[in-house]
């Protein structure tokens, strides 16, 4: 059954604007220019809402032709992101598959002859053309591929040159450098062990290709709860992500402390707006929506499964999912298409996708059967993995395309002779290294995401 | 992103074809395959510099001139990290005088300051001359502008690391707080230089003492509080420092203070007093302090999170 969620209060819902004690500081007071901002479009909300009571619209069509149109060109103010092209493709492609939105063959066969552009000899994907791999686009073009998913997508990977590109970034004390020489912090970690998960890498090569990357991992955690992006930095929203997803998928959970995480993550909504902040006593941005709004599911999973007496109290997610999309769709929508973070913002890709996945995530993070929607039933977006933030069904093809490969391989190294053991064996690697990662997940998010069979 | 055209940038510009000292360079222009996607409407100048940059690194040429056009290349994207890295490929080889580079970095990071690039290569430089003197004033400057810039934040942090640069730190960030007592930053930072000083009971005393005064002052604060929180959390056996914390709360309460983070506080507080407690009346009233606290977060205080405080009690109870 469909649930239609109803929205808050507006009028009551001025008591819980911010409150600075009278001791106004620069901080209290670009909050409170920003509470008046979204306040505007509550209240112009509440009035139209009374005219049409089906006003609380996602724009899909508008949405939709934005990102068609931002597949084949961007304007010139994207130069500053030419060596983050794979993220433009990316960004567009998971918006897209929120919005059920598919783009022709032809234009996804543009996009695998445009990856492998950007694909390094050595292995890796560069920002662009001629580029130097660089871990940020090799995730962004392994997630467009695995989303794509075809077979062509998936060769187009190239599996052993990436996994080559992998070790030239890894350092010695389990922490990745974003490019060889490049800079380390939380996300090169996530990147890395993102791809590795997608192309299925052998359980021997995954444990010496992140050996320490756990400790490392877990060291990020500050004494707020949340990660910063390396020892000793502030707690900050994308790389509180990228730390929690990272000790998932490396089934390191048990070295973090997961309550303080649980108790900054939910902190992080306004109570007001409605939608997260990145950092404490920061402004909302409504890309948090999935950097912090997936945090939260993740951690109660992870908290269900260490203790499975309170496992059923555990179930239902704590943050408010309403307020979320509320935020998203009353105040980060352009009526000409593409999202933004917070109103008096232009539009772009990057908070498009993020706002999107996000509102995903607050709609089917308690169970994908029965979502949650705000507004119009038509506002219902598709699930996304919360630790890949592609489609699920995205994963798990992916995952069986490269099972396949390796024991073919497998076979074939065997010179040709047909080896039961070997294949069941090779099957069974396969299902360990992925229910580690599902069976975190499962009592989160029953359907979409269970991977084992 | 913004739309400022390069013209604005840099006035006197002469396009590389017409430059008599680069007629011997072919520009080799950006392969995007026959059907591109993602194409970005270059400006007719950026299209040209990176051309004449893909020549140059085609033909791995390492020359005074190559290192103007990574200059040239670096103010159109100071994001191009492999511009950025066959620049240092440069200076490497030619030998050039680093200081001079650093300058060079004040002026770019002053108008990039939210760019990984700029700052990781502050850092390479900053390393090879092993001499940390101007990175102090430098995110100093940068923080003036943006006192939560991160990345200032962390190049601060590795210079202050890697240089043992701690003594004046504590004063610094006492300056940032005043300035803002809301300045998340700024706090953790605080907390950064007290875990590498040690959290000794003389420094916990004076630092419990900081805070609370501090949130007696504008006591919806979360970055004091979270800062508490973190103090108390290397207050493990100290009872002295535990109890000071505990009365403090306590107070506050009594006096009718009903804020969010302290009612968060209290709840915790009377959870270690619940578990440990064996006398059956004691633990009642406990339960009860915690409940009424949870229930007026849920309903009242803290709406938006209610689902959180009610689970918070459903725990407590079945334990």
């Amino acid at each position: 059954m469909t649930q239609n969620g109803d929205f808050r209060d507006f009028t009551a819902l001025k008591k819980e604007k911010f409150n600075d004690d009278n001791f106004a500081t620069i901080t209290s007071i670009e909050q409170r220019t920003t509470e008046n901002a979204i306040e505007k479009c509550f209240d112009r909300f509440e009035q139209l809402q009374a005219l049409n009571a089906h006003t609380a619209k996602l724009y899909r069509d508008e949405h939709c032709r934005y990102l068609s149109k931002y597949i084949e060109r961007l304007p010139q103010s994207y130069e500053c992101l030419d060596c983050s092209r794979p993220w433009n493709v990316y960004w567009i492609l998971n918006a897209a598959s929120c919005l059920n939105h598919t783009f022709p063959e032809k234009i996804q066969n543009n996009i695998i002859d445009f990856l492998i552009k950007c694909r390094n000899p050595k292995g890796g994907f560069a920002g662009g053309p001629g580029q130097y791999p660089h871990l940020a686009p090799t995730y962004a073009a392994v997630n467009s591929l695995c989303i794509i998913g075809t077979k062509r997508a998936y060769e187009a990977i190239d599996k052993d040159s990436l996994i080559n590109f992998l070790w030239s970034v890894r350092a010695p004390d389990g922490s990745f450098q974003m490019h060889v020489d490049g800079e380390v912090d939380v996300r090169g970690a996530y990147c890395a062990i993102s791809c590795a998960k997608l192309v299925n890498i052998s359980e021997e090569v995954e444990k010496e290709l992140f050996k320490n990357t756990v400790e490392w991992v877990a060291s990020c955690q500050t004494y707020e709860g949340g990660f910063g992006g390396a020892p000793d930095l502030e707690a900050h929203g994308g790389y509180a992500f990228c730390g929690i997803a990272s000790l998932v998928m490396l089934g390191g959970t048990h070295c973090f402390n997961s309550e303080m995480f649980l108790r900054w993550s939910l902190y992080r909504q306004m109570r007001f707006e409605g939608g997260f902040q990145g950092r404490t006593n920061k402004l909302v941005d409504g890309c948090y929506s999935f950097w912090v709004g997936a945090c939260i599911p993740i951690v109660q999973a992870i908290m269900a499964k260490e203790n499975i007496y309170d496992a059923h109290l555990l179930k239902k997610p704590f943050f408010d999912r309403r307020a979320l999309q509320e935020y998203i769709l009353l105040c980060c929508q352009k009526p000409n298409g593409g999202l933004i973070d917070k109103p008096g913002k232009p539009q772009d890709l990057y908070h498009t996708c993020y706002t999107l996945s996000g509102v995903s995530i607050a709609q089917h993070c308690e169970n994908s059967m029965s979502p949650l929607i705000l507004g119009c039933l038509t506002n219902e977006l598709l699930p996304v993995h919360p630790i890949h933030n592609i489609p699920p069904m995205a994963v798990v093809k992916a995952y069986m395309y490269f099972n396949q490969l390796s024991s073919e391989q497998a076979m074939s190294n065997d010179g040709g002779r047909t080896s039961s053991s070997r294949e069941a064996s090779s099957e069974t690697t396969t299902a360990t290294t992925t229910s580690s990662m599902s069976e975190e997940l499962s009592s989160s998010f029953d359907g979409g995401v269970s991977i084992s069979n | 992103m913004s739309d400022n055209s390069d013209d604005e940038l840099m006035p006197d510009w002469i396009p590389y074809s017409h430059r008599p000292e680069w007629s011997d360079v072919t520009p080799l222009a950006q392969d995007d395959g026959p059907y591109p996607v993602v194409q970005i409407a270059y400006s007719e100048k950026f299209s040209e510099v990176y051309d004449y940059f893909r020549a140059i690194l085609a033909a791995n040429e390492k020359s005074e001139r190559a290192l103007k056009l990574t200059q040239d290349a670096l103010q159109l994207n100071p994001a191009n990290y492999t511009v950025w890295q066959y620049r240092r490929e440069i200076l490497k080889d030619l030998k050039k005088d680093l200081h001079m580079e650093l300058e060079y970095l004040d002026n770019i990071i002053e108008n990039n300051t939210k760019n990984y690039q700029v700052w990781h290569h502050r850092r390479v430089i900053v390393d090879q001359l092993n001499d940390p003197i101007r990175e102090l004033p430098l995110t100093e400057n940068v923080l003036k502008m943006d006192p939560k810039n991160y990345h200032a934040w962390q190049h601060r942090q590795y210079a202050i690391k890697k240089f043992n640069l701690y003594d004046d730190e504590l004063a610094y960030v006492d300056r940032l707080i005043t300035e803002d007592i809301r300045n998340n930053s700024a706090w953790n930072q605080r907390f950064f230089v007290l875990k590498h000083f040690g959290f000794t009971s003389e420094i916990l005393g004076r630092e419990l003492q900081y805070t609370t005064t501090r949130i007696k002052r504008v006591p919806n604060n979360e970055s004091a509080w979270n800062f508490l929180r973190g103090l108390l959390s290397q207050c493990e056996g100290a009872i002295d420092q535990s109890s000071y914390v505990n009365d403090f709360c306590e107070e506050l309460y009594e006096s009718g203070g009903r804020f969010v983070f302290l009612l968060a506080f209290l709840i915790d507080l009377n959870e270690r007093r619940y578990m440990q407690c064996e006398e059956e009346s004691k633990k009642a009233e406990f339960y009860k302090k915690i409940e009424h606290m949870c229930t007026i977060l849920s309903t009242d205080h803290d709406s938006i999170r209610q689902n959180y405080w009610q689970y918070m009690l459903q725990r407590i109870r079945s334990n």
